[in-house]
């Protein structure tokens, strides 16, 4: 297998006397899907922060192709080609796909000296990238508003690969969907995944990380319970180790096996 | 998995099934401009018919509600461009009298040449726009609070400085001390007067048949106040729609918060379009000033109102983020044509204030219903 892109080794992260991470070893390939799993209050957020730039860790070291990168802010992260698309998406309803998908990276070109808004090559751009998601738009000047919420994932997803994310953390992207847009943006990783890049696939949904994932790492009270690839572990499996173990299993009594 | 999901496999039909039943009608509706273009349509209409004998379309009528509508098009655009940014200026009637004072008494009062009056006041007014701007950045306060101040605090300035060195509230002889001076024929001159005259002689317009004036066309010239109208609209809707710059400033007043993730200089833009309101304010001003020949502490009263019902009449939503300058533009059209017509057709004048209401209230209503469509809320 090919070289890491990016590598994080033993990462803790302290808020004052909190210990949110501690341990936590991570790596992402070129063009596989690396799902990171938890319940709520694991660290995931906290841990994929560090790897945005967002967070400095305490501890640890994070290396990007085989070099010590030591991020500042979201900003660095960004140019170095890690990109997040968190939940709120950073989209603007009222504006159009070809708005959206360029806000902050106008393409611009030069009319009588002056330079203006590209629209016609960023209308271009569009279609093709969205096109190559599997998304066929109407029409790149619709309203981000008018899509639906896999749709607007993929608009999201579809502007980092476009600029040059080579490793891109998806927050729970799967979180607010239906059952047919979840399977749409599952759709979407795996394309991302076969153009190179290096997917973090944040999720608590065992089902939607099976789906997609190669390998599948668990946290749990910000440790890591370890790697496993896909053909190695059972969704069973995880969902215990998600869960810690045995408070599922009463759960699951209770519940009659259902969970 | 399907890796096809586009419109040839219909077991797995493409995520926007739904919304591609979009009418052509509902698509035309959510055209910023579509409300305004039909409301110009049918003024136009209504006074052609009820008004028309009043002479409201000879030139000497068509001048007359040309600038009024200039007038109302000018501080539009700045209000447009503000408000798509996400913020209000409510300091624009202020700063339109503020000006107005500012360049009568550096010129006449110290006797400073127009030319530099004029510069050192848009000077002050964008000085003043930028702190507007700066204030509602730095406090996170709405900016129809902060503008809310400076309303009264350049109006007192304006009329305390009027009694302080005049003891008048108006200050007269401006047109006196602008003859000669290169800068102020910008603002107060007429353009293709030769034309008009020749047209004039021709026949194809009246000229006057007595008194001093004998022989001179009714309409002299284009004012620049149309002039300046006219360039301000073509301005804002390039810089709106055809420049990277344009971009900032949906983004900005759709969701700053968004904007900023992306990289957008979000406070650069605002405070930039609190200027460029101030400096619209401040062509208004001058132009006026210019005209009358005089400043009055009480200019403008209203007027960011007025802006601001034009902007909305025009397509704008109030939250930022939506907008024409096109719109604008047409929303004041209406707004002047049917303010001059009502005089024309001879009808009370307070009945404009209903009107006023009732299309503002319309115009809001209908941007609603506009934006639920757009962002899919119920």
């Amino acid at each position: 297998m090919s070289e890491p892109i990016i590598q994080m080794k033993n990462i803790g992260k302290n808020f004052g006397a909190v210990i949110a991470l501690s341990e936590v070893s991570f790596d992402v390939l070129p063009g596989e899907c690396h799902c990171l799993l938890g319940d709520n209050g694991a660290g995931k957020s906290t841990f994929i922060k560090t790897m945005s730039g967002v967070h400095k860790p305490s501890t640890g070291e994070i290396f990007f192709e085989g070099k010590s990168l030591n991020l500042t802010s979201p900003r660095d992260a960004i140019v170095m080609g890690i990109a997040t698309v968190y939940q709120d998406l950073a989209m603007i309803p009222l504006m159009s796909v070809t708005r959206n998908f360029f806000m902050g990276n106008e393409p611009t070109k030069k009319v009588l000296g002056i330079s203006v808004f590209d629209h016609q090559h960023a209308n271009q751009v569009t279609m093709e990238e969205m096109k190559k998601l599997g998304i066929n738009l109407r029409s790149p000047n619709q309203a981000v508003g008018t899509l639906s919420g896999g749709e607007r994932q993929t608009v999201a997803i579809a502007r980092a690969v476009h600029f040059g994310a080579k490793v891109l953390i998806l927050d729970e992207p799967t979180s607010a969907l239906g059952v047919r847009q979840t399977s749409n943006v599952l759709a979407t990783i795996d394309k991302v995944r076969k153009m190179g890049v290096g997917v973090v696939f944040i999720t608590h949904n065992v089902r939607h990380a099976i789906a997609v994932g190669d390998r599948f790492t668990v946290l749990n009270r910000g440790r890591t319970l370890g790697t496993a690839n896909r053909d190695e572990i059972t969704p069973t499996v995880l969902q215990n180790m998600m869960a810690g173990g045995e408070e599922l299993a009463t759960l699951e009594g209770s519940l009659g096996g259902t969970v | 998995m399907k890796n096809d999901m586009t419109s040839t496999t219909p077991e797995q039909p493409s995520q926007d099934e739904r919304v591609k039943e979009m009418s052509g009608f509902r698509k035309a509706l959510i055209r910023p401009e579509l409300g305004s273009i039909c409301g110009t349509v049918v003024v136009f209409f209504f006074f052609f018919l009820t008004a028309r004998d009043a002479g409201m379309f000879s030139p000497q009528g068509v001048m007359n509600w040309s600038i009024v509508s200039s007038q109302f098009i000018i501080i539009a655009v700045g209000a447009c461009l503000l408000m798509i940014a996400g913020e209000f200026d409510l300091s624009v009637g202020s700063m339109i009298g503020f000006a107005g004072m500012s360049i009568a008494l550096l010129s006449v009062t110290l006797g400073w040449p127009v030319w530099l009056a004029i510069i050192t006041t848009f000077i002050l007014c964008l000085a003043v726009g930028a702190l507007n701007g700066w204030l509602v950045i730095k406090t996170g306060l709405p900016s129809f609070i902060v503008t809310l101040a400076f309303l009264f605090i350049l109006r007192g300035l304006t009329i305390f400085a009027a009694i302080a060195s005049t003891s008048k509230t108006i200050i007269g002889g401006v047109r006196d001390v602008a003859e000669g001076d290169w800068l102020a024929p910008i603002f107060g001159g007429k353009i293709f007067t030769g034309f008009f005259q020749w047209m004039g002689d021709q026949g194809i317009i009246e000229t006057f048949e007595r008194g001093t004036r004998k022989g001179q066309a009714v309409v002299e010239g284009i004012p620049m106040l149309i002039v300046w109208a006219i360039i301000l609209v073509i301005f804002g809707h390039w810089l709106l729609t055809k420049t990277k710059f344009g971009n900032w400033i949906f983004a900005s007043g759709g969701d700053a918060q968004a904007a900023r993730y992306v990289g957008v200089p979000v406070n650069r833009v605002k405070i930039l379009m609190f200027m460029f309101t101030a400096f619209c304010a401040c062509v208004f001003a001058t132009a006026q000033v210019m005209e009358f020949g005089s400043a009055g502490a009480d200019r403008g009263v209203l007027k960011e109102f007025e802006a601001i019902i034009s902007v909305v009449i025009g397509g704008a939503l109030l939250t930022g983020g939506y907008g024409s300058v096109i719109g604008a533009a047409l929303g004041a059209i209406i707004f002047g044509v049917v303010q001059q017509g009502l005089f024309f057709a001879g009808v009370e004048s307070s009945l404009f204030r209903v009107f006023l209401g009732v299309i503002l209230l319309l115009a809001v209503i209908l941007n609603t219903y506009i934006r639920r469509m757009i962002t899919g809320e119920k």
